[in-house]
């Protein structure tokens, strides 16, 4: 199945898309690294790049249209909060939420996740009680639960993984007990590009009357995204992934649990009223918002799912998943190359290891011809465990990538067991 | 920018290839485990001390071309030192891998003056130090755990 079909719309013929139109949006693809080669991008699981219009949006809004939010009664305050707001509606249309209440602004995805963690999860937690994550999880959506786990004397399971980097979901109901108070598991890998069958998982869940917060920092630049489709509790992403700033992320979180949750952090802007006998809250979303909020990232945020809702979003798609075939073909060729991640469902990322040469190594010899691949545990130490190996190197993609910079890694892999004698 | 030969030197390559004093001693009495979080590289440095001087060092673990030769050219390095004349070639290795306004005394260094191209790569530095900083941990609190963060 294509990304495109899987995103819930059906595969579409072949699709002319201009990469070159796409990349000229991004100034800094345009330049040459300190050897004199064209940088190629190939950590975009990390961070992506941002497009003029997102570069743009943030430096109209300081020269333009700053001022605090929700403060004052100037024109000044009322354009920016217009704005702060118009990113949050903004944003639910981004993941279909049913109501911009449902949407809270974070830091990104791991406060989303430490946020459900300490606020919705918590205060249920007791002795005994369990809490779901998966084998593929990146740290942020493990640390926050065996932090909590640890304090309440609370027990993590883990869903399982197979050899080809899929969750295992066999006896998954074997794993959701009375005592399990949430089940917290990415949408897409970041160390292997596997893409887990959320919807799937989230009905099985609910069946057990188990709440599912989906991880879905990866997701977002790979694919269509329906909070409601999926029918999960919460989803939480990261600006800076969909080619917006750092520093800005979004909590989707269904309005029922939010109006129940705790405030996360105390501060302005979040409450309803205060005195020294008691402060009563404010509704969500400002609950969970305490304090001035990285207003500017909002703005650049709406900027980003401005620019990808104005993409031919299924021809970019194809594009993405022809790239990662390419890749997969090409690097494969490699002489000792083992790709690490094979599930029938990935997107944009390659992770592999070479026989006879480290990651790292890997990583410092690529990056003599200009290419930036991520090279280490990804932040998945458990996923390098399960493989038995110490690190990966990786290539990620974005739609603004190209078959001429797939190439140039391929060269550049097979050359680094020349390199190292 | 710095040179890919620079960094790996053919002395570099050899002893990533064939590593020395790999593994552990039959007698030792310190040890330290030593990890970049980084890149999830370990390293295990086993002493033996005498007198206050170095008669065995080994190393186990695996990792990068540059953490690996440097475990291997350090045990060569230091083997049959005193403690004060190991930690003396800790601090000019370090110097020479980090500072880049001074081109350190490599003369003293020996063979380990292979390193002096790992100024050019700082996001390597780390992988260097490692050997070293796990022996010094080892030397100075037995069975300690060390990271490069």
């Amino acid at each position: 199945m294509t990304s495109a079909a899987r995103a819930g719309r059906a595969a579409p013929a072949r699709l002319a898309f201009d990469v070159e139109r796409v990349r000229a949006d991004f100034p800094l693809l345009a330049q040459t690294v300190a050897n004199g080669r064209p940088l190629v991008y190939l950590d975009n699981a990390a961070t992506t790049q941002k497009p003029r219009q997102v570069i743009d949006a943030i430096s109209r809004f300081y020269a333009e249209d700053n001022a605090n939010i929700h403060r004052g009664v100037y024109d000044l305050c009322e354009r920016a909060t217009r704005l702060y707001e118009g990113a949050r509606i903004r944003a639910a249309r981004f993941l279909n939420a049913a109501d911009a209440r449902e949407i809270v602004f974070v830091r990104g995805t791991t406060e989303g996740v430490n946020l459900v963690a300490q606020s919705f999860c918590r205060p249920r937690l007791g002795r005994g009680d369990e809490v779901v994550v998966s084998a593929i999880e990146h740290h942020s959506n493990i640390v926050p639960w065996q932090l909590i786990c640890e304090e309440r004397g609370a027990v993590l399971r883990v869903i399982p993984m197979n050899e080809r980097g899929e969750l295992v979901l066999d006896d998954l109901e074997a794993l959701l007990s009375a005592r399990t108070r949430i089940l917290a598991v990415t949408h897409v890998s970041n160390a292997l590009g596997t893409v887990n069958p959320v919807k799937e998982i989230v009905a099985r869940a609910h069946a057990r009357g188990v709440p599912v917060l989906v991880d879905g920092a990866q997701a977002t630049s790979h694919l269509r995204v329906d909070v409601q489709d999926l029918g999960c509790d919460f989803y939480t992403v990261s600006g800076h992934k969909v080619f917006g700033p750092t520093g800005i992320g979004v909590l989707y979180g269904r309005l029922e649990h939010l109006e129940a949750m705790p405030p996360y952090q105390g501060g302005g802007d979040m409450i309803r009223s205060v005195s020294f006998s008691g402060t009563t809250f404010a509704a969500p979303p400002a609950r969970f918002e305490a304090g001035t909020p990285n207003i500017a990232g909002a703005v650049g945020l709406a900027a980003a799912l401005d620019y990808v809702g104005a993409l031919d979003w299924d021809a970019a798609m194809m594009h993405e998943a022809e790239l990662l075939a390419h890749a997969t073909r090409a690097l494969s060729a490699v002489r000792g190359l083992r790709v690490i991640g094979t599930a029938a469902e990935k997107v944009g990322v390659i992770s592999f290891v070479l026989d006879g040469a480290h990651a790292h190594d890997i990583g410092t010899i690529v990056d003599q011809d200009g290419i930036a691949v991520r090279t280490g545990h990804h932040c998945a130490q458990p996923v390098m465990e399960f493989f038995g190996i110490p690190a990966t190197a990786r290539a990620s993609f974005a739609l603004y990538n190209t078959h001429a910079e797939v190439d140039a890694l391929a060269t550049a892999v097979a050359r680094v067991r020349e390199v190292l004698g | 920018m710095a040179e890919l030969r620079d960094l790996y030197q053919q002395v570099i390559l050899e002893h990533n290839r064939n590593p020395r004093h790999h593994g552990r001693p039959a007698r030792h009495n310190h040890h330290a485990q030593g990890h970049n979080p980084l890149c999830g590289d370990h390293i295990t440095i086993y002493v033996q001390v005498e007198d206050g001087v170095l008669r065995d060092v080994g190393f186990e673990g695996s990792g990068c071309a540059i953490s690996t030769a440097s475990a291997s050219l350090m045990t060569g390095a230091v083997v049959g030192k005193t403690i004060a004349e190991a930690e003396r070639l800790f601090h000019d290795f370090h110097a020479m891998v980090v500072d880049p306004a001074a081109p350190a005394d490599t003369a003293k260094l020996g063979k380990l003056a292979a390193f002096a191209g790992v100024r050019g790569f700082p996001a390597r530095v780390k992988c260097a130090n490692l050997a070293w900083h796990t022996l010094r941990a080892a030397l100075t609190t037995e069975g300690e755990r060390v990271t490069t963060e």
